[in-house]
């Protein structure tokens, strides 16, 4: 009663017009950038922070909560009607959803996939609603050993486990952890890596990182590649859907609801292994299988919902906790922290009505959103014939305008050409952003909980695991640090027993047995790369160079069988 | 020698073509085919997508015509492009499609036909759609 009291309280403040301004504001801000590949709502909602300093933080947060739903409609727009990704969550809408475009059905894809949003995130927000305040219950009775386990877990989590390259994904958060170190120690007053600069005393404005890395990175690299061969784009009229389409609909969304919620309320989840895992669900239980590779509406409509409820789902440990699972989660608590509001278990308690609002907003927006897409999909395609030169000249020109309006100083777009200049380099080199930004944020409240728990326990080491929470969550980070050696001794047990046939075999030899231990091993390469530990496939076992030769040259025979 | 002809998928483009392979009938010359894009938008509908270009170049051969399809994405406009290709391949004619316009919206945008008409070495015909 007293959550559902709130929550209408929410609706109040969400429902004045100038809040319901600024929501229609960023549902449409957000579906344009989620439209144009290479713009998310990460980066938009880091351009926006230095201007949202003038608005009500809950005006300002009512807005980044319509960027971030939007973000997550427009994506599928640009994946069904150009076969491009938009954002990295509607990755797997683009494999049946531009088929089905292709087969002249882009209305009723692009039809599934906004009326599963709204069906995914107001599923997903009301999830929100009923279990953060369960979250937050349990979260303050945290103690700092619990509190800074559960957020080296996010942190390492979100390293080693999304991406495709560990050793990328920890430089990444070194570089970020590193960033977030500059300035004053806040325990004893030491400067570190101020490089006698009293400028850097006071740290890095989360603010102008963001937006170097987000904005000024990712339109040198634009920059880098403007040349492309330009693509066709779909020609469709107004997204609507048939009897038909609704009865294969309604269930791909419940199934891809209940996959997304739960992943994007982990620290590791996000919105892409939960779109993947529900779309083959969808190809498992549907009954068109034959459909499937050739535009299957199941294979749009659950992906479509997965990554909407994961949406919802990230914002529970982000309101709940104050842990950010993706990058616009991160610049969203960032913003929290400009606004001098504390993020953490206390919040619903401190900032109760702004909290609410902003849940309650993401309803408004989530209605917003459908009303916004379904009649204007065809214009919103249209966004994509805009010569990129324009667009991304106007996002250099507004970071750099938001750098400097932080603090007003020069020295800060030294700062913004600095970190631009490595945010273009870390995409040149396939290094992952979110870990840099979560490290930049979370760094230094991870090292804030480090000091508070060695102090309450004297610089005991010991006091770190003090608590069982703390214990159950050491366990899980070490189980994800030992998970890929584990894999690649497993993997290596298996083999084995064939082993002796490739000693055994003469190099040119082409026997049966070693042909079966090779397609063996084929598969369990396949494995790997789906679980993400696919390098532990690549090195081999140190052995002898007849053994590889054997070792390739039956496993060839196997592809081409196959 | 050769026939240049500035091609693009609308009613204005086709009618170059239709024109310029009457004209590569007559002198028996080559004909070249143009359709650029500066290529900085992400989707550009004047660029012509495979089975388009598939479809030219199947008339093409069926009417028997030395053709040649060039497909810039440089970074140049398209006036550019036809200019050079024209220089390249001693053009002895380009033909190009001219949209219908308003003096004020000429005034204001400019265009591909007047830079070419200004600047070409060689004869330039220009065809409307639907002439």
């Amino acid at each position: 009663m007293d959550i559902l009291s709130s929550l209408m309280g929410g609706f109040a403040t969400a429902l004045t017009p100038m809040n319901l301004l600024y929501a229609l504001i960023g549902v449409i801000l957000g579906t344009a950038v989620g439209v144009l590949p290479g713009i998310g709502p990460a980066m938009t909602v880091a351009l926006l922070l230095p201007v949202t300093y003038v608005l009500e933080p809950t005006s300002a947060f009512i807005m980044f909560a319509g960027i971030y739903y939007g973000g997550m409609y427009g994506g599928s727009t640009t994946s069904i009607l150009l076969n491009t990704p938009g954002e990295s969550s509607s990755v797997v809408t683009a494999i049946e959803g531009n088929k089905m475009a292709k087969a002249g059905r882009a209305a009723q894809a692009l039809a599934t996939a906004a009326i599963g949003s709204f069906v995914a995130g107001t599923i997903g927000t009301t999830l929100l609603v009923v279990v953060t305040p369960i979250v937050v219950e349990f979260a303050v009775s945290l103690g700092s050993p619990s509190y800074f386990a559960i957020m080296m877990l996010a942190l390492l989590a979100v390293t080693a486990v999304l991406g495709a390259s560990r050793l990328r994904g920890f430089a990444s958060l070194g570089l970020g952890l590193a960033i977030g170190l500059v300035g004053i120690d806040s325990v004893t007053g030491q400067r570190r890596l101020t490089f006698g600069q009293p400028l850097l005393a006071d740290g890095l404005d989360i603010v102008v990182v963001a937006v170097a890395i987000f904005a000024v990175g990712e339109a040198l690299w634009v920059a880098a590649h403007l040349r492309r061969t330009p693509l066709q784009i779909i020609p469709v009229g107004r997204p609507w859907m048939g009897k038909q389409d609704w009865k294969r609909s309604w269930k791909p969304w419940l199934r891809g609801t209940a996959f997304g919620f739960p992943f994007g309320a982990l620290p590791a989840g996000g919105a892409e292994i939960p779109t993947f895992l529900s779309y083959v669900t969808e190809k498992r239980l549907s009954k068109h299988p034959e459909e499937f590779g050739k535009g299957a509406i199941e294979g749009v409509a659950g992906p479509e919902a997965a990554n909407n409820a994961a949406a919802a789902g990230t914002l529970t440990p982000m309101l709940a906790l104050g842990l950010p699972t993706n990058a616009t989660a991160a610049v969203m608590l960032a913003a929290f922290t400009q606004f001098g509001i504390q993020p953490g278990p206390f919040l619903f308690a401190n900032e109760g009505p702004l909290v609410w609002a902003l849940i309650a907003s993401l309803f408004i927006g989530n209605t917003l959103l459908l009303l916004v897409n379904l009649p204007l999909a065809p214009v919103w395609a249209k966004l994509l014939r805009l010569p990129r030169p324009y667009l991304y000249a106007g996002i250099l020109f507004f970071a750099t305008l938001g750098a400097y309006s932080v603090n007003l100083q020069a020295f800060d777009l030294m700062i913004l050409l600095v970190l631009g200049g490595l945010g273009f380099l870390m995409r040149r080199y396939g290094l992952p952003v979110l870990p840099l930004i979560l490290g930049l944020i979370l760094g230094p409240r991870v090292e804030g909980q480090l000091r508070k728990t060695l102090q309450l326990s004297a610089g005991d080491v010991s006091g770190l695991w003090s608590e069982p929470i703390a214990v159950i969550v050491y366990v899980i980070i070490a189980l994800i640090l030992v998970w890929p050696l584990l894999a690649k001794v497993l993997r290596r047990v298996r083999p084995r027993t064939a082993a002796p046939a490739y000693a055994g075999a003469p190099a040119a030899s082409d026997s049966v047995a070693a042909r079966d231990s090779a397609s063996a091993r084929g598969t369990s390469t396949t494995a790997g790369g789906l679980s993400g530990a696919g390098t532990a496939a690549d090195q081999e076992p140190p052995g002898t160079g007849s053994r590889h030769a054997a070792d390739t040259t039956p496993a060839n025979h196997g592809q081409e069988k196959s | 020698m050769s026939i240049i002809v500035g091609y693009v998928p609308t009613a204005e483009g086709t009618a170059a073509l239709d024109r310029a392979i009457s004209e590569a009938h007559k002198s028996q010359s080559r004909l070249v085919i143009i359709n650029s894009s500066r290529g900085d938008a992400i989707v550009d509908k004047r660029y012509a997508q495979a089975q388009d270009i598939s479809e030219v170049t199947e008339r093409l051969e069926k009417e028997g015509i030395d053709h040649l399809v060039l497909q810039p994405v440089r970074g140049n406009d398209a006036a550019n492009e036809v200019l050079e290709a024209a220089e390249k391949y001693r053009a002895e004619l380009i033909v190009i499609g001219l949209r219908k316009r308003t003096p004020v919206g000429k005034l204001i945008m400019g265009s591909t036909a007047q830079q070419i008409l200004l600047e070409a070495t060689c004869p330039v015909l220009a065809v409307k759609a639907g002439a």
